[in-house]
């Protein structure tokens, strides 16, 4: 029955429009509840935040925390970690590596130490599920999920071409159930098999994928539907064909097209806006206006940006044909895993530089996005981490929305013709603490459909984040004063205070069970696993777990 | 309890790295007596399994409650500047968890009995990157298959069977007749007369051979000079080569013939690499033969625990990794480790002279579910159930596919997790109170 009470800070919740009041925060068992009015209940907690600012917890929706991919790339890679800084254990709290791909414990006291409470990964094959859960178990104090890899998947395909809705669907349900998943993922939609089949790859959203006997479009249209039908709380999440190549800005602007009006949230978008062709890169140029403009008129299409930033870091991705594209391009080491009638990966190390003239526009095109897009509630923050940076870089990007004039001082060292090739010089626009708050919390929440995270009012998640207020906009955001989770303090003065386990956020949509013998025939035929096998038990669930309801129509 | 006769349907089997899961058990009482589906290396498993004997507990050989034991293992591990973690190939991921979170605490080093078997091809992985796929790509896709320095016949009777070269699948529907089976081994082994081409390399040639089917893959010249002592013929390789760059999907397993002879994780590169370069012509892949049901999901474990695979320190406080300064074989026969942990995993019975004399004059605590060397040497030895047999928990197959244990029966011991949280909760009590009393 402990209350815990935040008193005097300066709040920012946007959801509850609340922009920079002195209110107080009341945390009861967990959650937010109205201050009360007896005035003989006292908190046994008070939390002095006098002169303070104060957010629900940070929501990373799309980064690569757990799992198979992320597992292989920290293997891969010990370099990485060698000289970087570390994790030191503590009575209290395990140690760990960092570089670009974390190890467990460390990614859950680093996001929680940057004042975030919630992430998900944003891709795991089913067949892998249970790896992504047992890797999450160790992730600790943050509030977790991930998101299913469909796009590719050979019974997703099969439905897809016979135009089998309730196949699809009741399939779609049974899959998210069966690996305790979040939402549905599409990478490179039907790509990916393409590649696998000994082609090499997709580059408009009508060619025909061969086998399966249907499009890229088809899979958008089929699963951007299907996740809309068995009311799913976060709309499909995409990455679009033809991730990187100049000229792919006409696929995404195909895809977006191709969803006629279906909500969908289409991800790390910066890698999908650019100009020009594929092999003249001398004429990479951005066409972020073109797809912003298409973003502003549609509300029920969100992104998130997939900022690059310039340093050293790891490529992962669901995308295998991408994997081997950024290896040629770099000479670097490469691994590529294919899961079976599911998915592909592709790892390899990248290093984005000020001087390449690609770099820089990359990095510029990021920023655009965020300055062009009308309404902060459509997009939210992301580095795709680790693919454009690590998730440490985010004080660094709130920094650079909110102060035009660090924004300018990097133009002026960058590649000079990103100059004339972006329009970045020229715009002003600054973000307000308020803007902040919905592309870091507020925002994803919505649009996860998570109605407990993100906000304070009364019944959300007791997950507050106390920020010390600097003019020093990096400091401020890279060192919190406070964090708080479900109303116990997790982090002060930059240590860990508690470890709690966090909980995995799953959903569990109904589907017609009369429809599962016929996965099972299918699943026999081509798996390598006995289908009793492939279902992960509640157990694996971190904290036990939490299943967000669906809002089947 | 007493003929108690049930039926464990879709149950793995933990012998080797095949790790199948379609095994149906059996059980009378607490014996198992028939494991359908199983091959001869799994019905050893399964059949023969013998229910610990003795005490839970040991303390230098004398019966001890589990309680004292736990005690004296923690305060080994406690008082010791250098204790070393090592085995874990045998367990639950679960239990491995725990272990790696001990070692923490204590600061010792991990490592697991990778550093023993595929560890080079983590470290060949970590240079080269590696292309690789679950074996339902390989049932579902194949039409050739390569095993190199590799015995399945012997190793892992199913894989064929189950995975590589017999089942029908999608895009490979007429099964082994759409397949070519190509053997390149030292000597003609019980696996050859299965395969449509056997290749029969020199020994310590491996590397050779393999550099030279990169470079005729990217189209360089090699002369049959060059070739003299491998065993093989340039129309040999040559042949070799136009297969691999012909083939829809090509998979190159590739076992302790590469990884544990000369050369080591630079024949592992050069097999990673050649797989590589094929991707070039076609989809070419290079997987290892994992030898132990877990050993993949110790490796998967101490990854994403510490960032590092196997051969991992903790004694400044953070994961350290370097093989050959911290792999056990190393700590031990450099006389470096004053204490150690041994689970599931007998090094008293395989390691070298020098790493075995020098265990057995350190304190040691033991865990394993029946008596071997290695428990009879130790300071402080756990009998515990079996996982698979007794115990329920997490198991990762040799293509990191993740799968759950159904077990038969339960056991009278504790499984290697109940006795490792206690130790860990003990551990910690005994850390606390050295850091009050020194200050």
């Amino acid at each position: 029955m402990a209350i815990t009470r935040i008193k005097g800070g300066k709040i920012y919740d946007p959801t509850n429009g609340i922009n920079g009041e002195v209110r107080d925060i009341w945390i009861k068992d967990g959650k937010i509840i109205a201050p009360p009015i007896e005035a003989d209940i006292l908190p046994e907690k008070v939390i002095d935040a006098t002169g303070r600012i104060i957010m629900p917890g940070g929501v990373d929706m799309h980064c690569h925390i757990a799992g198979p991919k992320v597992n292989l790339a920290r293997k891969m890679r010990p370099e990485d970690k060698r000289y970087a800084p570390h994790v030191s254990r503590t009575a209290l709290t395990r140690s760990g590596t960092i570089g670009s791909v974390p190890s467990t414990f460390a990614t859950g006291y680093l996001y929680a130490g940057l004042g975030y409470t919630t992430a998900f990964d944003a891709a795991v094959p089913p067949l892998s599920a249970r790896h992504a859960h047992e890797e999450l178990q160790d992730t600790p104090i943050i509030d977790k999920g991930f998101y299913l890899l469909m796009g590719n998947n050979h019974y997703a395909l099969e439905q897809i071409a016979k135009k089998d809705n309730e196949k699809l669907k009741s399939f779609t349900a049974w899959l998210l159930e069966s690996a305790k998943g979040y939402a549905i993922k599409l990478v490179n939609p039907g790509g990916v098999e393409v590649w696998k089949s000994g082609g090499a790859n997709i580059s408009e959203i009508d060619q025909d994928i061969g086998h399966f006997n249907c499009t890229p479009r088809q899979i958008i249209q089929g699963l951007s539907q299907t996740a809309m039908d068995i009311g799913l709380p976060h709309a499909v999440h995409i990455h679009c064909n033809n991730l990187g190549i100049p000229g792919n800005w006409r696929t995404t602007q195909a895809t977006m097209d191709a969803l006629e009006g279906r909500r969908a949230h289409l991800t790390h978008i910066q890698f999908h806006s650019y100009g020009g062709e594929p092999d003249d890169q001398g004429k990479f140029c951005s066409k972020v206006q073109e797809l912003a403009d298409f973003v502003n008129s549609h509300p029920e299409v969100t992104v998130d940006v997939g900022q690059v930033l310039f340093g050293e870091t790891t490529s992962m991705t669901g995308d295998g044909p991408l994997g081997y594209y950024l290896h040629k391009v770099t000479g670097k080491k490469w691994t590529s895993a294919d899961t079976e009638m599911e998915a592909g990966c592709g790892i390899v190390p990248m290093v984005y530089k000020e001087k390449s003239f690609v770099n820089a526009l990359q990095w510029a095109i990021g920023l655009e996005w965020y300055l062009l897009v009308k309404d902060p509630w459509q997009i939210a923050m992301s580095t795709d981490h680790p693919n454009g940076g690590s998730f440490l870089a985010y004080p660094e990007i709130i920094q650079l929305l909110m102060d035009r004039t660090y924004r300018q001082e990097i133009l002026k060292r960058v590649h000079p013709r990103v100059l004339e090739r972006s329009c970045l010089k020229d715009l002003d626009r600054e973000y307000t603490l308020n803007e902040i708050a919905i592309i870091t919390r507020a925002g994803p929440a919505r649009m996860l459909g998570l109605k407990n995270k993100g906000h304070l009012g009364i019944g959300a998640d007791g997950d507050v984040t106390i920020y010390n207020e600097s003019s020093n906009i990096l400091a401020m955001f890279e060192l919190p004063y406070m964090v708080i989770k479900y109303g116990k303090v997790v982090v002060e003065k930059s240590e860990i205070r508690l470890q709690v386990p966090g909980n995995t956020l799953h959903v569990s949509p109904s589907f017609d069970s009369g429809l599962v013998g016929g996965i099972r025939k299918w699943f026999e035929s081509y798996y390598t696993i006995q289908f009793e096998n492939y279902p992960v038990t509640d157990e694996y669930l971190s904290g036990g777990g939490t299943m967000i309801p669906c809002n089947k129509k | 309890m007493q003929n108690e006769l049930k039926v464990v349907s879709n149950a793995t089997c933990t012998f080797c790295g095949c790790v199948c899961d379609d095994i149906e058990l059996t059980v009378e009482g607490n014996h198992i007596t028939k494991a359908k589906n199983a091959c001869v290396l799994g019905k050893a498993w399964f059949l023969n399994h013998e229910a610990g004997e003795g005490p839970v507990a040991r303390i230098r050989g004398k019966e001890a409650t589990v309680e004292e034991a736990v005690e004296e293992a923690a305060r080994i591990l406690v008082d010791a500047k250098f204790p070393i973690i090592y085995g874990l190939s045998d367990t639950t991921c679960e239990a491995q968890r725990v272990t790696v979170a001990i070692a923490d605490w204590v600061g010792a080093s991990i490592d697991t009995t990778t550093s023993v078997c595929h560890g080079p091809s983590g470290m060949a992985f970590q240079g080269v990157g590696e292309i690789t796929c679950s074996l339902g790509e390989v049932r579902n896709r194949a039409d050739l298959v390569i095993f190199w320095g590799s015995n399945p016949a012997e190793s892992h009777p199913r894989h064929w069977g189950r995975y590589s070269t017999m089942p029908k699948g999608l895009f490979v529907p007429n099964g082994r007749k759409d397949r070519t089976v190509v053997l390149v081994d030292v000597r003609r082994t019980k696996s050859a007369p299965a395969a449509d081409i056997f290749l029969q390399i020199k020994p310590r040639k491996d590397f050779e051979v393999l550099w030279m089917l990169r470079a005729l893959v990217k189209g360089l010249t090699i002369n049959e000079a060059d070739l003299i002592d491998t065993g093989v013929t340039l129309e040999q390789l040559q042949n070799l080569v136009d297969r691999m760059k012909a083939c829809k999907f090509g998979v190159l397993f590739f076992g302790m013939g590469l990884s544990m002879t000369r050369g080591k994780h630079l024949n592992v590169e050069a097999a990673l690499a050649l797989a590589r370069d094929l991707n070039a012509f076609t989809r070419f892949y290079a997987n290892p033969m994992r030898g132990h049901g877990n050993v993949t999901g110790a490796d998967n474990v101490v990854s994403w625990q510490t960032g590092y695979p196997f051969g991992v320190n903790l004694g400044r406080g953070y994961p350290r990794f370097n093989p050959g300064e911290f792999t056990t074989t190393d700590t031990l026969a450099r006389k470096e480790a004053d204490a150690a942990m041994i689970i599931a995993s007998d090094p008293m019975g395989n390691f070298s002279q020098a790493a075995r004399e020098h265990l057995a004059s350190i304190p040691f605590i033991a865990l394993d579910t029946k008596e071997t060397s290695t428990t009879r040497a130790a300071a402080v030895a756990f009998t515990t159930a079996t996982y698979g047999i007794n115990v329920p928990g997490t198991v990762y197959r040799m293509d990191d596919v993740p799968i759950p244990l159904r077990p038969a029966f339960e056991s009278p011991y504790p499984s290697d997790e109940k006795i490792l949280r206690a130790l860990e909760k003990k551990v910690l009590h005994l850390l606390q109170a050295k850091l009050q009393a020194s200050n």
